[in-house]
């Protein structure tokens, strides 16, 4: 038995092609269908709060994902546990070094450990990413040095990383332009005849941009190798998701002809499973897939917002009860995954981590002064050139005196 | 035969098919590119014998158009994008300006963005709203986008594969009144530096400084003051982003002042930033301020007043008399 016996049954979708609303339908549908913030979602679910596996024999609607999280072993969920663990603590040193005053902001991941490790891992090498600003935990699962995610939070570069090496995009501040790229990326694949697949990141705020609803379309229209995997962590900044939506996000896909999935977001195995899917179904030539894992952003937006001012501890409390590591904790225990010995390893490699990061920001190099002038042009530019030499001038010209 | 006598739009749809022929990953895009072959016939045949996959009609959406070619330029294609009408590009002037104009600076280097976004732009063709405007300086403006015009058959169909070419985005301004303008084209020439500007017609006794749509009216300009006895000298600028201040600057050097003509509002215009630029490199030279004629500051007018909202023949010349009168 578990707690959340009702909410974790029945999990939602939406797909254009098997459904035809009229229109009279349709309003029906968006009125019944319009949930009050605190109303408990339905979603796909592998693993219960308390750490209890579902099985398909309780809950057949999510016959369809099961199986694609068959082949885990107990090694494999201790790797997720792990990387899970790894990337909260990373998170948990950058904030704390914001804080410090070595970065000037920083967008924590907390609470969101499981959608990010979930839906990185299901990714192939060869598979493209483009995050938001908050993607640390893909970043992690595509092998991008953690500390290279902290230069442009420090204030030293705006990336950080090569993109083409991990196929990890740089991260995209305004909300939601990122989708379009990853849309174009993705016709791209398809014109290449690849058989890989781009996932975009974005949240729940940035599902009221245009651009967001032109990668709906752009993707439905070229049927590209694509998955939408939307971060509902219920605010944006201190906009409450009722402030973006009035219709449950996953369904939106419905209206552009692609399917829309909710998955538990704080369950590392539901979103891998669902990721997995709709990869699948991005590779089979199926066409685009919004994922919606409905999770909790437990921290701030940034280290700038303070979110007791917008928020209740009720809800947050709540939302803690559902936290991603403790719950395959509670399913390693339960299940003699793990034992005592690796978590005290996990720790001493978490405090390797931190004292890593800690190091690595403290010692990095603010650039050159004339990296303002790098760059900025592919063939170069006259202007910029000019620029360049005149600053150099000025600079040179303080060189010998006093 | 290498010389050929071209409209401006045709010397643009060939240059197009040259670039589709010349290198698989050009890719065309934009709203009605494929099967009408673009509102101006630009794009006209190209999807017939380029196929679906290389001339791609697109959802209405600007923003959806470019954010997309970079998607594409980042997997390693070369999107030519077409814009219907100047006043349509501001749904996409997010992307270009906070995603296209920098992705290269922001990653050190890795990433390259060729995208070339053209746009029929300026006034003159009785349209209505949205359809006439020069937003050429909100994007000169832009650190990381080239910006360029051509006024003849010769560069449209040289500039836009040089554009095409380059690994930087280039925002390249079509003036669209001059599409049937006919020009010989010499497909076999070793064509201008883009980013150049040349003298369309020498003179000595003042410049004009123009680009795009100015140009033809700079030149009839000239003409005319030449039944008066004086000699005005026409640069063609054809790029906004680098402006060539070297060419110009001779030019200046030579005559001793200059008026600049462009069709966008004079105010915070590519006039202004010529006119402090020249009177910097030219200051001793100058026998007269830096003229500038151009649009007002106001929204471009319903089509019967473009005539008197766009910089005609007599506008022109009234200011070469104020010059020359200092």
């Amino acid at each position: 038995m578990t707690v959340e016996s009702t909410a974790a049954r029945k999990p939602r979708r939406s797909s254009g092609t098997k459904r035809a609303a009229g229109a009279a339908g349709a309003r029906k549908t968006a009125a019944a269908t319009a949930q009050p913030h605190d109303a408990e979602p339905q979603l796909v679910q592998l693993l219960t709060p308390e750490g209890e596996r579902v099985e398909v024999a309780d809950n057949p609607d999510i016959a369809e994902f099961a199986p694609f999280v068959a082949d885990i072993t107990t090694d494999d969920l201790r790797d997720l546990y792990r990387d899970m663990v790894l990337t909260r603590r990373f998170d948990g040193e950058a904030t704390a070094l914001q804080r410090q005053g070595e970065l000037g902001l920083w967008a924590s991941l907390l609470g969101q450990e499981a959608a990010q490790i979930g839906s990185g891992r299901a990714l192939r090498d060869d598979d493209y990413v483009f995050p938001t600003y908050r993607e640390h935990g893909v970043a992690w699962c595509r092998g991008v040095d953690p500390t290279n995610l902290l230069g442009m939070f420090r204030g030293v570069n705006h990336g950080g990383w090569d993109p083409k090496i991990n196929n990890f995009h740089l991260y995209t501040i305004v909300i939601g332009s990122q989708t379009l790229h990853a849309t174009g990326y993705a016709m791209g694949v398809a014109k290449d005849g690849a058989d890989s697949a781009v996932i975009a990141y974005f949240g729940d705020g940035a599902s009221s941009q245009g651009d967001v609803a032109e990668a709906f379309t752009f993707s439905a229209v070229y049927n590209s190798p694509v998955v939408f995997f939307c971060q509902n962590n219920q605010w944006a900044i201190s906009e409450p998701t009722e402030r973006q939506m009035r219709v449950p996000l996953y369904q939106r896909a419905q209206g552009f002809g692609f399917p829309g999935v909710r998955v538990d977001g704080n369950d590392v195995l539901a979103c891998l499973a669902v990721t997995r899917w709709a990869l699948e179904r991005a590779r089979r030539g199926e066409g685009p897939t919004l994922v919606e894992a409905f999770t909790y952003r437990m921290g701030a937006h940034t280290t700038s917002d303070d979110p007791t001012k917008y928020r209740r501890d009720e809800e947050t409390a709540a939302w803690e009860a559902k936290d991603p590591i403790l719950r395959l904790k509670a399913h390693l225990l339960a299940t003699d995954g793990a034992d005592e010995a690796f978590f005290e390893q996990l720790e001493v490699e978490s405090e390797t981590l931190g004292k890593r990061v800690r190091e690595v920001v403290r010692a990095m190099p603010d650039p050159d002064t004339m990296a303002i002038f790098e760059n900025v042009y592919a063939d170069g530019h006259a202007l910029v050139d000019e620029e360049r030499a005149q600053f150099a001038a000025y600079l040179a010209s303080f060189e010998g005196g006093e | 035969m290498a010389v050929q006598k071209l409209t401006i739009a045709k010397a643009l749809n060939d240059s197009l098919r040259k670039a589709l022929e010349t290198d698989p990953k050009v890719l065309i895009m934009g709203e009605d590119v494929g099967k009408l072959g673009g509102v101006f016939r630009i794009t006209d045949g190209l999807q017939k014998d380029f196929g679906e996959e290389r001339v791609i009609d697109t959802p209405l959406a600007e923003s959806g158009i470019v954010g997309t070619a970079i998607g594409l330029a980042l997997r390693g294609y070369r999107p030519v994008v077409e814009i219907q009408f100047d006043g349509f590009v501001f749904p996409a002037y997010d992307q270009i300006v906070t995603q296209l104009a920098k992705m290269h600076a922001r990653s050190l280097g890795k990433i390259k963005m060729p995208v070339v976004i053209r746009i029929p732009y300026a006034g003159g063709i009785g349209a209505v709203e949205h359809h006439s405007e020069s937003p050429e300086t909100l994007f000169a403006h832009v650190p990381g986008l080239k910006v360029v015009s051509p006024s003849n058959a010769s560069d449209a169909y040289w500039m836009l594969q040089q554009a095409i070419l380059s690994d930087d985005p280039v925002i390249f301004f079509e003036p669209k009144r001059r599409y049937w303008d006919k020009g010989e084209v010499d497909v076999e020439a070793i064509p201008d530096a883009l980013h150049g500007s040349r003298v369309a017609r020498e003179g000595t006794d003042i410049t004009l400084a123009a680009y795009g749509p100015m140009v033809k009216v700079c030149l009839e300009a000239a003409a005319a003051a030449a039944e008066e006895g004086k000699s005005v000298e026409v640069v063609d600028l054809r790029s906004m982003s680098p402006i060539d201040f070297d060419g110009l600057q001779a030019s200046v050097e030579r005559t001793r002042r200059l008026v600049v003509v462009h069709e966008a509002p004079v105010f915070l215009g590519v006039g202004s930033e010529i006119a402090a630029r020249i009177t910097e490199r030219c200051f001793y030279h100058l026998e007269a301020p830096v003229l500038r004629v151009g649009g007002f500051h106001a929204p471009y007018p319903p089509a019967r007043l473009e005539d008197e909202y766009l910089p005609g023949l007599d506008r022109v010349l009234d200011a070469v008399d104020r010059s020359l009168a200092y």
